[in-house]
């Protein structure tokens, strides 16, 4: 289609050092840079072969389902009386979110690469599964760690991980959450990284991630793109999206970077509110710091150690945040708000009874924004909001908070 | 010139090899740290490694990370340490300290304050873990400019381009990580060390130290007789960990792990 060709989204950045403005890099010991640059030289030579990018496509349309719908939420909208809002329909794919897109494009790599084993961190437990799914198709040993913490609050993500065949490892140490998961799961990597290929969840830690998980997510907001200018006949005025690490949001936002008539908006995670400090948003209530191998905008104390963070979805449950995003955000291009707990439960709820979709917590953060901001906005305006996964792993939470116990 | 240089050379000069001790500033709590320094370094100790304690310990292992879950339960922050430092000075002039951490507590006062701060206390050297070479050109020229050596890691997997680079910015020692893997870590290969320590060797004359995976009088030995220094982390760690209740054995009985290892060493 015409419209692809034309898009001319800026794919100058990174730099060759995978610096976004001040921020990414490679902050890490230097007993990884072995295997970030054996991962970066295999990267720059396989995303330009012909041979990788069609099996990619392929299996982005045979086995996850792609293209995604872009879905009119025409009861929400009027719900609303305001703009109209279109959700991109991650919640679709096979196992359920975005997360699936980039697992099959790292598997793919870790198969390129010859590995036969693959490591993966997790926080709601859907990168986990989507790792765990990519592996026993590709028949690959999977190790998944993750915070003790997220194991009890997604039981049903570990036992969905444990049928695929991956093994879950508990992490006990610090905070219990996605970010000790990362910890643990680097460690694992600098310790068995001649047979293992370590598949991160987001599009942050030490470059060439950040730049990998991002153009693999891209899928998200190419397909917006064209199916905007089929449906629509023209651009969204906006596009929407949570931000934990920030992975589906950069897959939406970075095609449409050159597109200056279209908005980009982050929603993290508000937490119990930006003033109670408990929440996970660094990017409305953090400062530049480095963590995970990157610069970028984390939640840390004076003295710079790195905050326990809350949110009442295990996805954006993360003190930092992809470096593409500070980048954005310090240059003005994208805007980062946050929702709090309230606010993305009543939007889980209110689109389960609308529109008969029950979104994970994460993307209700999401639509919780698209829903105060379209109110406010006349009827011709469209918002694109981006539904990155499904609710139904989060059953339980909601219903725990409902006070029923199955 | 700074005390590093003195102490490598003086070692040198009686053939003998450095002993370096690591320990969590602030482990198990901050009162146990500036008599655990004087005793590591009666008991033989040449250089200290003084681990500042960060909550994302990633290239460490769970023995350094319960570590520096110690000490944050005391709040023990970067200029503390700097603080201890300028303490252990007061009686002691002349053992080099290293601090070893990590970038963010840095970042998080300045790397100007930093520096400033810490040669002021009497601190002689920066480990900064996550802070490679490509990622340290500016703090690296800040650090030296002001007398503080910057000290860099090098790994069984770096290739001879980045040994050669790394040789060119490191100063005062050159650590050499023994195994793949984390702090803690077992299955240390003296005849791989030893290869790897030659060929560094025909590319500087800096002091090259090894550590990761030395747990014993034996493997202390065995290090010592191909490089110029022995780093110990871990194992002390781990010693200190089993005192956390009785922290006033800590000083004598950490000590008596060094102790065993200089007479092996020495020998």
């Amino acid at each position: 289609m015409s419209i692809e060709t034309e898009q001319t989204a800026k794919q100058t950045y990174p730099d060759a050092r995978g610096h976004f403005g001040p921020y990414g890099g490679r902050f890490v010991s230097e007993t990884l840079i072995g295997a970030l640059e054996e991962l970066e030289a295999v990267y720059e030579q396989l995303s330009k072969d012909p041979d990788f990018q069609a099996e990619f496509d392929r299996d982005l349309a045979h086995y996850v389902g792609r293209p995604s719908p872009l879905y009119h939420a025409e009861r929400l909208s009027a719900k609303v009386g305001g703009a109209q809002i279109y959700l991109k329909r991650e919640d679709l794919n096979h196992t359920g979110a975005h997360k699936v897109n980039n697992t099959i494009g790292q598997a793919l790599l870790a198969k390129f690469m010859g590995k036969p084993r693959v490591i993966a961190e997790t926080g709601a437990g859907q990168h986990g599964v989507a790792s765990a799914t990519v592996a026993a198709r590709l028949g690959l040993e999977c190790k998944v760690y993750m915070g003790a913490e997220d194991v009890k609050r997604q039981a049903l993500n570990v036992y969905r991980m444990r049928l695929l065949g991956a093994e879950v490892i508990p992490v006990t140490s610090g905070t219990k959450t996605l970010k000790d998961a990362m910890n643990e799961a680097m460690r694992d990597w600098v310790t068995n990284v001649d047979n293992t290929f370590y598949i991160i969840g987001t599009a942050a830690g030490p470059h060439p991630y950040p730049k990998l998980v991002r153009d693999f997510q891209c899928v998200i907001g190419r397909e917006t793109r064209v199916q905007s200018m089929t449906q629509i006949g023209r651009l969204p005025d906006a596009v929407i999206a949570c931000v934990g690490g920030g992975s589906n949001a950069i897959g939406m936002f970075h095609p449409f970077i050159d597109d200056t008539s279209v908005r980009m908006i982050g929603v993290e995670a508000g937490g119990h509110g930006l003033a109670t400090g408990q929440h996970a948003a660094p990017l409305s209530d953090g400062r530049p710091g480095v963590l995970h191998g990157m610069r970028t905008y984390l939640m840390e104390d004076d003295a710079g150690q790195i905050l326990p963070t809350h949110s009442v979805s295990a996805g954006l449950d993360y003190p930092g945040v992809g470096p593409e995003h500070s980048w954005l955000k310090d240059l003005g291009r994208a805007e980062y708000v946050a929702i709090d707990d309230h606010e993305a439960l009543d939007a889980f709820r209110t689109l389960t009874q609308v529109e008969g979709i029950m979104p994970a917590l994460e993307s209700s953060h999401a639509i919780a924004y698209a829903m105060k901001m379209a109110k406010e906005l006349p009827k011709d305006k469209v918002l694109v909001v981006n539904l990155s996964g499904r609710g139904d792993k989060d059953i339980h939470t909601v219903a725990d908070l409902d006070g029923i116990t199955f | 010139m700074s005390r590093l240089k003195t102490r490598f050379d003086a070692l040198s000069q009686s053939k003998r090899k450095a002993l370096i001790p690591y320990v969590t500033a602030g482990d198990p709590n901050p009162q146990v740290t500036l008599p655990l320094m004087h005793a590591l370094v009666s008991a033989g100790a040449d250089v200290i490694e003084l681990g500042v304690p960060f909550s994302d310990p990633m290239a460490d292992g769970p023995v350094i990370q319960l570590a520096c879950e110690r000490a944050l339960m005391h709040h023990v922050r970067l200029l503390d340490v700097i603080a201890m430092v300028a303490e252990f000075r007061k009686t002691d002039n002349e053992t080099p300290v290293v601090l070893m951490g990590y970038l963010n507590p840095i970042e998080a006062i300045g790397y100007e304050r930093f520096a400033d701060a810490a040669l002021a206390a009497g601190v002689d050297g920066v480990l900064t873990v996550d802070l490679p070479p490509e990622e340290a050109v500016e703090t690296s020229q800040l650090f030296r400019d002001r007398g503080l050596d910057t000290i860099y890691l090098m790994s069984p997997a770096t290739s001879s381009a980045r040994l050669k680079q790394i040789c060119e910015y490191g100063s005062g020692y050159l650590y050499y990580v023994s195994v793949k893997g984390v702090t803690g870590s077992a299955a240390l290969n003296v005849g791989e060390v030893a290869d790897k320590i030659n060929q560094v060797r025909a590319m500087t004359n800096l002091p090259l130290a090894v550590g990761f995976g030395i747990r014993d009088p034996q493997s202390a030995r065995a290090i010592a007789d191909v490089a110029d220094g022995v780093i110990v982390g871990s194992v002390l760690v781990n010693r200190i960990a089993e005192l956390a209740e009785s922290p006033d054995l800590i000083p004598e009985q950490v000590g008596q792990l060094i102790a065993d290892m200089r007479s092996a060493m020495d020998a």
